[in-house]
């Protein structure tokens, strides 16, 4: 009897558990995220699900980079801009005959050196058709910018086929 | 006056909190990109039109508006395109020393002749365009691939790589320039993709 109570007594005075590790444990995930992810430069405004594809190249150098969104426009941005395709570029959008325009824009905020590796990055949504596209690519090479990349994720290209209509 | 005194812990649970608070700034402002995708050229806006192409020479590929794929005047699934552009592509024809090909009368004479042209609709989706050139590119580079295996002993993405690597020395990224040229001018890319009329 005695020797549980001492027992007893020994096991109410246990310290608190030590809590100083969350902190280091937290800032290690924190740091793994600001390493592994960039700040978002864009709102994104339109519907953007992309195809997938597996013969993929990186495009890791993200400073000779032009972004072109297309796609449906998002739910929120409908009642201002209506349904349909639309085009985004640096977080508005854009009507086709402006895209080269804008994509010019784009071009000459970018150092000299890079002017002639500049890339552009088609990001288009799976639902779009092909019409926009080919408009997009005409409006490119009016513009000289003939360096495209259709952006996709890795994937298997044979569950592209399912229609989403 | 020596009294020994602990020094009194500081209190570290409010660090967590304010990490917590970083790390969901981060998760919010932040995004993982999706930074890959499938390269092309697109042609020059006054080229003109090439003139006389061989039938035999040109696969051509059509996607309607109901995304059919039709290949050499045959409705084909996309599973066995990969093989055909492959086929056409490598067949060797006349004098062409690397390709396996059987060489027969109707595909291309020689990988550096053979074009291909996609011919979408206006209607045609997206991904199912994409899946195309995917097919397309992925014959290419594995001729491409087999080529340079055989050659020089590594695949061509390798040498790629390596070639855009920082830390090779000048010489080393000459002789690797020397040898991606040698294996692109092997099988050139030639994708053709004509205007479609308005519908």
């Amino acid at each position: 009897m005695i020797k549980f109570n001492s027992f007893r007594s020994v096991n109410r005075n246990l310290p608190a558990i030590s809590t100083a590790s969350l902190p280091d444990i937290v800032f290690i995930l924190l740091f793994f995220f600001m390493t592994v992810t960039t700040i978002k430069e864009q709102n994104l405004m339109v519907e953007n699900t992309l195809p997938k594809a597996t013969e993929t190249e990186k495009l890791d150098k993200r400073d000779r980079i032009i972004e072109i969104f297309v796609g449906n426009s998002t739910n929120t941005h409908q009642s201002m801009m209506g349904s349909g395709t639309r085009i985004q570029m640096n977080n508005r959008f854009v009507a086709i005959e402006e895209v080269g325009d804008y994509a010019l824009q784009a071009l000459y905020q970018m150092p000299e050196h890079l002017r002639k590796v500049a890339t552009v990055s088609i990001k288009a949504d799976v639902a779009v058709k092909m019409g926009i596209i080919e408009d997009l690519k005409k409006e490119l090479r009016l513009v000289n910018l003939l360096k495209i990349n259709y952006t996709t994720f890795e994937g298997n290209v044979f569950d592209n086929q399912m229609r989403v209509d | 006056m020596a009294k020994h005194r602990t020094t009194q812990e500081v209190n570290a649970g409010s660090m967590a909190d304010i990490a917590f608070l970083l790390l969901i700034f981060f998760l919010v402002t932040a995004s993982i990109e999706t930074d890959s995708g499938l390269n092309r050229m697109l042609p020059q806006k006054n080229q003109e039109a090439v003139a006389d192409i061989k039938e035999r020479n040109l696969f051509e590929i059509s996607i309607n508006n109901a995304d059919e794929i039709m290949a050499n005047r045959e409705v084909i699934q996309l599973e066995v395109l990969r093989k055909g552009v492959t086929e056409f592509i490598d067949n060797g024809g006349s004098n062409c020393e690397y390709c396996l090909g059987n060489g027969t009368d109707e595909l291309s004479e020689h990988p550096g002749k053979a074009i291909i042209s996609i011919k979408t609709e206006r209607n045609t989706s997206y991904p199912v365009y994409v899946s195309v050139q995917n097919e397309i590119l992925g014959a290419y580079n594995h001729l491409r691939d087999r080529e340079s295996l055989r050659l020089f002993g590594v695949p061509l993405e390798e040498m790629e790589l390596e070639y855009y690597k920082e830390e090779t020395n000048e010489e080393r990224k000459q002789l690797l320039k020397e040898h991606i040229e040698v294996i692109r001018e092997m099988y050139p890319q030639k994708i053709l993709e004509p205007e479609t009329v308005k519908n």
